[in-house]
C-alpha cells in the first residue's frame, strides 16, 4: 500500500509518499546471534512511523548452502522465503549480503524453474537491504540518533560490490549527532568471513580478518560499522581474541541509539 | 578441505617476510592501476571493458574461423603455424626442428603457456639448453621454481633474495641493488642471445586478419630472442587469437594499465613472418605454436568458456585478499589467483584440485578489476556445485552432504528449526570444540549466545 504521510523526522516534504507497513526479513544470524540488530532496525523504522510486520515463519535465504556447492538445497530454502514473504510489500534486511542473494542469485537458482524464477524477479525490486531502504524509499538521512565516538566503516563485499552499497551508510553515519567517522585505507577489503569458507580455511580467513583490523586500527577508531552481521561477527572474534578495545556494531544499532 | 596444502599455505601466512613482500608488491601494482584506470585518465574504462567482453566473447564462439583465418595469413607471410594439443606435442616440435637445424641453445622470453607444458624441464631432458631471458623469469630458472604471479614472477622474492641467490648460482659479489642485478644478469644474458639458435616467445594476441603475433614487455628481451635467433618460435594457447589489427586498440589500453598501471608497455612488437628479401632483421624461420592443452574441453560450457577471455593481466591476483595471503605458489599450477581457482579444475577435472573453487571469501575484488569482464565469482560457484556432485558420484563427501540435507529441511519447517534452536543455543557453550566449531574457534572468538532469539522477541512483543 502506498500512502501520502507526513514525515514524522527531519522536516522533509510532506508530500512525500511512502510505504506505510515494512515485512522485517532478520536474516538467520540476526535472529539467533543478533537479534539486538533486528530490534535497533525495528526501532529505527517505528521512529520513522512504519508499521512492523514479522512473518514468522521465515527463516533463512538459503546463502550458506548455495555458496557451499549445494544449489539444490538451496533451492528448498529459497522457495520457503518466497512462500513466507509473498505478500510483503516491502521487505527491509539488515544485510547486504542476504539482501543480494535474493535479489541476484535467487534468479540463478530457478534456472530450470521458470515459475519460481518469475516470482524471484517480482520479489527482487520488493527487497531493500536497511541503509538503502532508509534514503531510497524513507528518503532520510537524519534519524535523529546520536552516538558519541569514532568510527570506522567497513564496507562488506556484497554490498559493495553486488548492490553498489558505498556512500549511502558513510551519509546516514554523517548525520549522526556526536559521531565522527574516519576512513580506515583497507574499507574495501573483505573481512574474511565468507561463509564456510571461514571454517574451510580457517588460516586464510583468519589472515584476513587480522590485516583488515590492522587497518581499522589505524584510525584509532573504538568501533566499526558495517551493514552485514556476519562480517561484524568473524571482525569482532578476532578482535576479541586479540583483546583489542574495539567494538562492532550494525549501523542500525548506531541509528537506533540516542 | 581435501586435497588443501595446508601445511604450505601455513607456513606461508606464518612467515612475515614473505607476507610484507606479497603485501608491498601486490598493493603497488593495485595503487599503479588505480592511477592508470581512473575516471580522469582513462574517461571511457568501462565501456573499453565491455568492449573487451564483446570481442572476446565473440571470438571464442567463432574460434575455428578466427584460427583458420590467422594460419593462412601466417602463411601467406612466409610463416607456419603448428597446432598442438599436449605439451609433449610443443617439445617434441621443438626437438624435432633443433635436431634438424642442429640448434643447442634456446633463449626464452617470459610465457605462462611454455611454464604451463613444462617446456624447459622437457627440452633439458634432451640436452638442449633453453635460458629465460626476463629478469623475473631468469631469477626463478636459478632458484629452480616457478612463477609466483602471472606478471610478476618473482613477486615474493626481494632484492636481497636475489643478491644472495646471484651469488651462490652465479658466484658472483653480493650485489643488492637492483639495479646491479640487471646489469650482472644482462653480461650472462647478452652472450646467450648471441649464441642462441632459436628464440622461444610466447605471445600476448595473435591477429587474425594480419597473422601477427603481437608481444608487449618492459624489459626488450622478447624483442631481442625474435631477432637474435635465426629461428623464432611463439608459442600461444588456442583462445590468444583476436579478429581484427584494430582491436588492439581495446586490448592493448587494458591490457597495461590493469598489469602494470602503464598506459603501455615499454615495447610492443608486432611480429609477422620470418625476414623478408632487403629486410634488415628478423629471424629466418618463424613458428606460430598453437597449444590446445586441454582448451577445447573448455570451450563446450557456454558459461564457463567465460574463463578463456583471460588476457593474463595479473590484476585479479593483485586484488585477492587470498592470493595475497596464500601466495602463487600453494597453487597447484602454474597459473594462480582467482583466474587459477577457476581454470585449473576446469583444466585437470573437477575431482582433482577440487578444493580450489572453495578457497575463495567471493568477495568479488577479482571481477570488479578484470579488464575482460570475467564473472570470476559466478564461476566458482557453478565450480563448486560441480565439485559436490562429482564427490557424490564418487560417494565422498557424504558428512557434509547430509548436513545441508537436514540444515534445508529445518529451514523450511520453522516450527521445529526454532524450536531446536532454542534448546541448542543453552548448550551452545557446552559444545565441543571440533569439526567446524573447532575451526572457528581456531582462529577467533565465538560470539555470546543471545538471551532470546528475535523470534521470541517478537512473540513476546506481539503478547504485550
Ligand atoms: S582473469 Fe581477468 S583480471 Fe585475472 S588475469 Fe585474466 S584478464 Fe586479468
Amino acid at each position: 500500500m502506498i500512502s501520502v504521510y507526513p514525515h514524522p523526522i527531519g522536516g522533509h516534504s510532506l508530500q512525500l509518499e511512502f510505504v506505510a507497513r515494512v515485512s522485517l526479513f532478520v536474516t538467520c544470524i540476526v535472529d539467533q546471534l543478533f537479534p539486538r540488530v533486528g530490534i535497533a532496525m525495528a526501532e529505527v523504522l517505528e521512529r520513522l512511523g512504519y508499521e512492523i510486520d514479522f512473518p514468522e515463519a521465515q527463516t533463512c535465504c538459503g546463502q550458506p548452502a548455495f555458496n557451499s556447492g549445494y544449489p539444490g538445497e538451496a533451492g528448498k530454502v529459497a522457495r520457503h522465503f518466497l512462500d513466507v514473504f509473498r505478500d510483503a510489500e516491502c521487505i527491509v534486511v539488515p544485510s547486504g549480503s542476504c539482501t543480494s542473494m535474493i535479489t541476484h542469485h535467487y534468479e540463478d537458482i530457478f534456472q530450470q524453474d521458470s515459475r519460481r524464477r518469475e516470482e524471484a524477479h517480482r520479489m527482487a525490486p520488493r527487497v531493500w537491504e536497511f541503509s538503502r531502504f532508509l534514503l531510497e524509499v524513507a528518503k532520510v538521512d537524519d534519524v535523529g540518533a546520536r552516538f558519541d565516538g569514532v568510527v570506522t566503516y567497513h564496507d562488506s563485499c556484497h554490498a559493495l560490490r553486488e548492490l553498489r552499497i558505498k556512500e549511502g551508510p558513510r551519509r546516514l553515519l554523517g548525520k549522526v549527532q556526536g559521531l565522527t567517522l574516519r576512513e580506515m585505507e583497507a574499507a574495501e577489503e573483505c573481512c574474511g568471513f565468507g561463509g564456510t569458507f571461514s571454517v574451510k580455511f580457517p588460516e586464510v580467513s583468519g589472515g584476513m580478518a587480522r590485516t583488515k583490523i590492522d587497518s581499522i586500527q589505524k584510525t584509532e577508531a573504538g568501533t566499526v560499522v558495517s551493514i552485514d552481521p556476519s562480517c561484524l561477527m568473524q571482525l569482532q572474534g578476532v578482535i576479541d581474541r586479540a583483546g583489542l578495545p574495539i567494538r562492532t556494531l550494525h549501523l542500525a544499532e548506531v541509528l537506533a541509539s540516542r | 578441505m581435501q586435497g588443501t596444502p595446508t601445511g604450505g599455505i601455513q607456513q606461508t601466512i606464518g612467515d612475515p617476510r614473505l607476507q610484507l613482500a606479497i603485501y608491498s608488491a601486490t598493493r603497488r601494482l593495485i595503487e599503479h592501476r588505480a592511477g592508470a584506470v581512473g575516471s580522469e585518465r582513462l574517461p571511457d574504462y568501462q565501456e573499453l571493458r565491455t568492449r573487451a567482453n564483446q570481442i572476446k566473447q565473440h571470438t571464442i564462439e567463432h574460434l575455428d574461423h578466427y584460427l583458420e583465418q590467422f594460419e593462412s595469413n601466417v602463411a601467406a607471410h612466409g610463416g607456419k603455424v603448428v597446432y598442438c594439443r599436449t605439451g609433449e606435442d610443443v617439445s617434441d616440435f621443438v626437438l624435432g626442428l633443433a635436431k634438424e637445424r642442429k640448434a643447442h641453445l634456446i633463449v626464452k622470453s617470459k610465457s605462462m603457456t611454455t611454464e604451463e607444458v613444462h617446456f624447459n624441464e622437457r627440452l633439458e631432458r634432451h640436452q638442449l639448453e633453453t635460458v629465460e631471458t626476463d629478469l623475473g623469469e631468469y631469477i626463478l630458472q636459478l632458484a629452480h621454481e616457478r612463477p609466483y604471479h602471472i606478471v610478476a614472477p618473482a613477486l615474493h622474492m626481494t632484492r636481497y633474495d636475489v643478491a644472495e641467490l646471484f651469488t651462490k648460482t652465479l658466484g658472483v659479489a653480493k650485489e643488492v641493488e637492483p639495479e646491479k642485478q640487471t646489469k650482472i644478469a644482462r653480461a650472462t644474458l647478452r652472450e646467450k642471445f648471441l649464441g642462441a639458435d632459436i628464440g622461444v616467445t610466447g605471445a600476448n594476441f595473435l591477429v587474425a586478419d594480419s597473422g601477427a603475433v603481437v608481444l608487449v614487455e618492459n624489459e626488450g628481451n622478447a624483442r631481442l630472442s625474435t631477432s637474435a635467433p635465426k629461428i623464432h618460435i611463439a608459442v600461444a594457447g588456442i583462445e590468444k587469437v583476436i579478429p581484427r589489427a584494430q582491436d588492439l586498440a581495446v586490448f592493448l589500453d587494458l591490457l597495461g594499465r590493469s598489469a602494470t598501471g602503464q598506459p603501455l608497455t615499454v615495447y610492443t612488437s608486432f611480429l609477422s613472418g620470418p625476414r623478408r628479401a632487403g629486410e634488415l632483421d628478423g629471424p629466418d624461420e618463424f613458428y606460430v605454436v598453437l597449444l590446445d592443452n586441454g582448451r577445447t574441453k573448455l570451450l563446450k560450457d557456454p558459461e564457463k568458456r567465460q574463463s578463456l577471455y583471460c588476457i593474463r593481466c595479473g590484476a585479479c591476483l593483485n586484488h585477492c585478499p587470498v592470493y595475497r595471503k596464500i601466495g602463487g605458489h600453494n597453487y597447484p599450477w602454474v597459473y594462480s589467483g582467482p583466474i587459477g581457482a577457476i581454470i585449473t579444475p576446469q583444466f585437470h577435472g573437477v575431482s582433482e584440485d577440487g578444493w580450489l573453487p572453495f578457497a575463495s571469501s567471493l568477495c568479488g575484488a577479482c571481477a570488479e578489476v578484470c579488464p575482460v569482464k570475467i564473472e570470476i565469482p559466478k564461476l566458482l560457484l557453478k565450480l563448486r556445485s560441480e565439485v559436490t556432485e562429482a564427490k557424490r558420484a564418487q560417494g565422498s563427501g557424504g558428512v557434509e552432504r547430509f548436513a545441508f540435507r537436514v540444515w534445508a529441511w529445518l529451514m523450511t519447517h520453522p516450527k521445529t528449526y526454532l524450536a531446536l534452536a532454542r534448546l541448542g543455543s543453552k548448550s551452545a557453550g557446552l559444545l565441543p570444540k571440533v569439526g567446524p566449531l573447532g575451526s572457528w574457534t581456531s582462529q577467533r572468538e565465538l560470539p555470546p549466545m543471545a538471551s532470546q532469539s528475535f523470534h521470541r522477541w517478537w512473540a513476546q512483543r506481539r503478547r504485550s
